[in-house]
């Protein structure tokens, strides 16, 4: 099973989110990430979601999501050249003999420390998903206290290549 | 603050006025006691009161169903608007254009647990096409025009539209919008013109063909088209449950009802032909059984205005999107007619060899007296049924001749539509009789209605195939559970006679075969008040043809002719449980 990058716009009213989460719940589909904020237009939201499935599952999810009334545009990015980012709080443990080897791995990530305490840093980082949970691995046999991911946003990419 | 100004109520009443509303069914409470005050003087349309809102929503449905207009319903918050919850599932799953207006406690009270709150639109979002919350009175018309918009076009389906106490007593100017734009709605009904090419293509090469009908040609009034295609084609129509009426149920090409309980000729030709031509059906697993094996040698052509009912349960070759009277206005101009004579002559062999068919006695069988209602209304009645056996012997022994002749709960099945419904129904058409067929079971889930029945002096004729049991839980206790019965027996009912007189209405009864058609020529004299008409039937009866759920037609059980067979299908029946 593919993981599929959705990106839904949505009109920006009461309840609207409710629709699509409970469309998923109710169709048992799953969700691996949701992300959600206001796109370029004020009156509409654009929701990033993350869900497996086998082809014909997320055809039908995304026949559904049309289906909505508020939804205004269903887009799998999946099988379009697109730009994907997650954000991610990480609070590791840290003391004096470890906080140098953490800052180093921080810095390879590109990443950078937003926080820092007598028994703990915390790390913020963006990237892909793969960066992210490699950055998560990394920090691991430190001991890590609590991490807040944001899921994934993705918009589709203007021109071929990379930047 | 300009003359103009009125209340939400009286907007309200002004909005309905100007989608040509006739008929509200609905019953008051608190919350929309405002709303009540203004419809007090109403004189363009009629309210109508029943005993429980789930009667006025599936009343609704009932008129919906038989006129194609949408049904409205007004409740109250609370209790009242989670006493429509089963109507609205029900109209939802048979895409039944509704509008429910549901009343709410007023808004600075949203949220607190306030005396008979009820967070209606989240109970509702998954039982609706869209739902909405009006939170200020300047939207409410606009509100209300977009619900209409939403019911009635594309694949029909129940809007909720919730009203706050309070928006609806404050004032706003009435301006009712000419149209409402969407910008997430837009339904498409004209089809892929190359998608029809395609079509043609495989249809013109098709010398096994059978069309495969359901609601949809109904919903989007398409008989007529589907008519010429059919004879031009020289295909035979296999209708489901919800299909009937579409196709005359008579004609020779008509080979009635699919699916689980359909005829056996209709199932083993869906098997068995080399192209299936789907026309506002949804492959349903109450038609497919194991969807692997369903129609395993045909091409397979798709019309549906819901793109998620195409390719959800069957994949097929040929999805065609748009709404089936324009696809079919365009497709049959463009088909050849078909050299179907060997197939057609196969299937009148088979309808001969397995027809449906029941063993009269002295003791009343139901699919007798739906064979006589049948006869004695010239197939022009409009029938609401009720769910259980008695909804499938009406299927398979009345013979649909028009449209929006047949009226029951397919998606969702539920017990307790059959008799609301014919009210509605009753409402929406003066000129053909009304016949409410139900199970001794069901009958009683809405009986109350018999009081809205007989205040409105509705001539409906209210037949109870009265078993002593919940036969269709019975049969398959009968035939998948050793005859354990466990719970199905209806030891009390009541003296359906007395109830009906008890309440204003005629009542008749019998238990003799001689009887049937004496008795309902007496009931078709009554036409002032409801009639209920108790048949006591054979007791343990069971509908057949059957595929066993999720089976295949090789599992079919025609009728069995004798004790022996019975015990074989049993048997049979057993392994593909
Ligand atoms: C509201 C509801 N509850 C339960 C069922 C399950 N059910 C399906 S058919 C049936 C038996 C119906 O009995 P009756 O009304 O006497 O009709 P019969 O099958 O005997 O014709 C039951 C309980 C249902 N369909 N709807
Ligand atoms: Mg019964």
């Amino acid at each position: 099973m593919k993981k599929h990058t959705i990106s839904i716009l949505v009109e920006n009213k009461f309840g609207a989110l409710n629709r699509i989460v409970g469309l998923f719940s109710a169709r048992g589909y799953n969700i691996d990430s949701i992300s959600v904020g206001t796109s370029e237009d004020d009156s509409v939201a654009r929701v990033t979601i993350v869900s497996k499935g086998d082809d014909d599952v997320i055809e039908q999810i995304i026949k559904q999501l049309n289906k909505l009334i508020d939804v205004t545009k269903v887009v799998d990015l999946t099988y379009d050249n697109y730009v994907e980012r997650e954000l991610v709080l990480i609070k590791v443990a840290a003391n004096r003999n470890s906080r140098s080897e953490l800052m180093q791995i921080s810095e390879i990530f590109r990443s950078k420390i937003i926080d820092i305490s007598p028994r703990s840093i915390t790390i913020e980082a963006t990237g892909s998903e793969q960066k992210v949970d490699a950055m998560i691995k990394m920090l691991d046999p430190f001991g890590i206290k609590e991490i807040a991911r944001t899921g994934r946003v993705a918009l589709k990419r203007e021109f071929e290549g990379t930047v | 603050m300009s003359t103009n100004e009125m209340t939400g109520a009286e907007i309200f009443v002004k909005s309905l006025i100007e989608e040509n509303v006739e008929y509200i069914f609905g019953y008051p409470g608190g919350a929309v006691i405002g709303v009540y005050d203004a419809m007090h003087d109403m004189s363009h349309i009629k309210h109508i009161l029943t005993r429980h809102e789930q009667g006025a929503v599936h009343a609704a449905e009932g008129y919906a169903k038989a006129t194609g207009k949408v049904g409205v319903v007004v409740v109250t918050s609370g209790p009242g608007a989670t006493n429509t919850v089963t109507g609205i599932a029900d109209a939802h799953m048979d895409s039944v254009p509704l509008v429910v207006f549901t009343g709410q406690v007023s808004t600075n009270l949203i949220g607190n647990d306030a005396f008979q709150e009820a967070d209606i639109i989240g109970i509702t979002r998954s039982i609706t096409k869209h739902n909405f919350l009006v939170k200020d009175v300047k939207q409410l018309a606009w509100t209300i025009k977009a619900a209409f918009h939403i019911a009635s076009t594309g694949r029909p389906g129940p809007v909720v539209v919730d009203m706050p106490k309070d928006v609806m007593a404050s004032k706003a100017a009435f301006l009712y919008p000419k149209e409402v734009k969407l910008r997430g709605y837009h339904p498409f009904y004209f089809g892929h013109m190359g998608q029809i090419n395609k079509a043609v293509e495989i249809i013109n090469a098709s010398r096994k063909p059978v069309l495969y009908v359901g609601g949809g040609v109904i919903n989007s009034n398409a008989s007529a088209e589907l008519y010429n295609l059919a004879k031009k084609l020289n295909a035979p129509v296999a209708m489901t449950l919800m299909g009937l009426g579409a196709y005359p149920g008579d004609d020779k090409l008509s080979m009635g009802m699919l699916g689980m309980h359909g005829t056996w000729y209709s199932n083993i030709a869906v098997d068995q032909c080399d192209c299936l031509i789907a026309i506002g059906s949804r492959f349903d697993d109450r038609v497919t059984g194991n969807p692997a094996m369903f129609s395993p040698n045909s091409k397979k052509i798709h019309i549906d205005i819901d793109p998620s009912a195409i390719s959800k349960n069957v994949k097929v070759d040929v999805p065609i999107v748009g709404d089936v009277r324009h696809v079919l206005e365009r497709l049959t101009p463009l088909v050849n007619t078909l050299d179907t004579k060997e197939w057609l002559e196969q299937i009148e062999d088979w309808k001969a060899e397995h027809p449906l068919r029941y063993e009269n006695g002295s003791e009343i069988r139901a699919q007798f007296v739906i064979e006589k209602i049948y006869e004695m209304t010239n197939g022009n009645a409009v029938i609401t049924t009720d769910v259980g056996q008695n909804q499938m012997w009406a299927a398979q022994f009345y013979k649909f001749l028009n449209p929006r002749s047949n009226i029951t709960s397919g998606g969702l099945g539920t017990m307790g539509f059959s008799f609301p419904a014919a009210m509605g129904a009753a409402f929406g058409v003066k000129d053909r009789p009304v016949f409410s067929i139900n199970g001794d079971g069901g009958i009683q889930m809405n009986i109350q209605e018999m009081a809205t029945a007989v205040s409105n002096k509705l001539p409906l004729k209210i037949v109870i195939l009265n078993n002593g049991y919940l036969g269709m839980v019975r049969q398959w206790q009968d035939l998948f559970y050793k005859k354990r019965y466990s719970h199905v027996t209806l030891g009390n009912n009541p003296d359906f006679v007395k109830l009906a007189e008890a309440f204003g209405g005629a009542g008749f009864i019998t238990d003799k075969t001689e009887e049937v058609v004496p008795t309902l020529k007496e009931a078709m004299k009554i036409n002032d008040r409801p009639v209920i008409i108790d048949f006591r039937t054979i007791k343990e009866d069971n509908v057949f043809p059957m595929i066993p759920g999720g089976g295949t037609v090789a599992q079919i059980i025609d009728y069995p002719k004798s004790v022996k067979e019975l015990q074989m299908a049993k048997v049979h029946s057993e392994a593909v449980k």
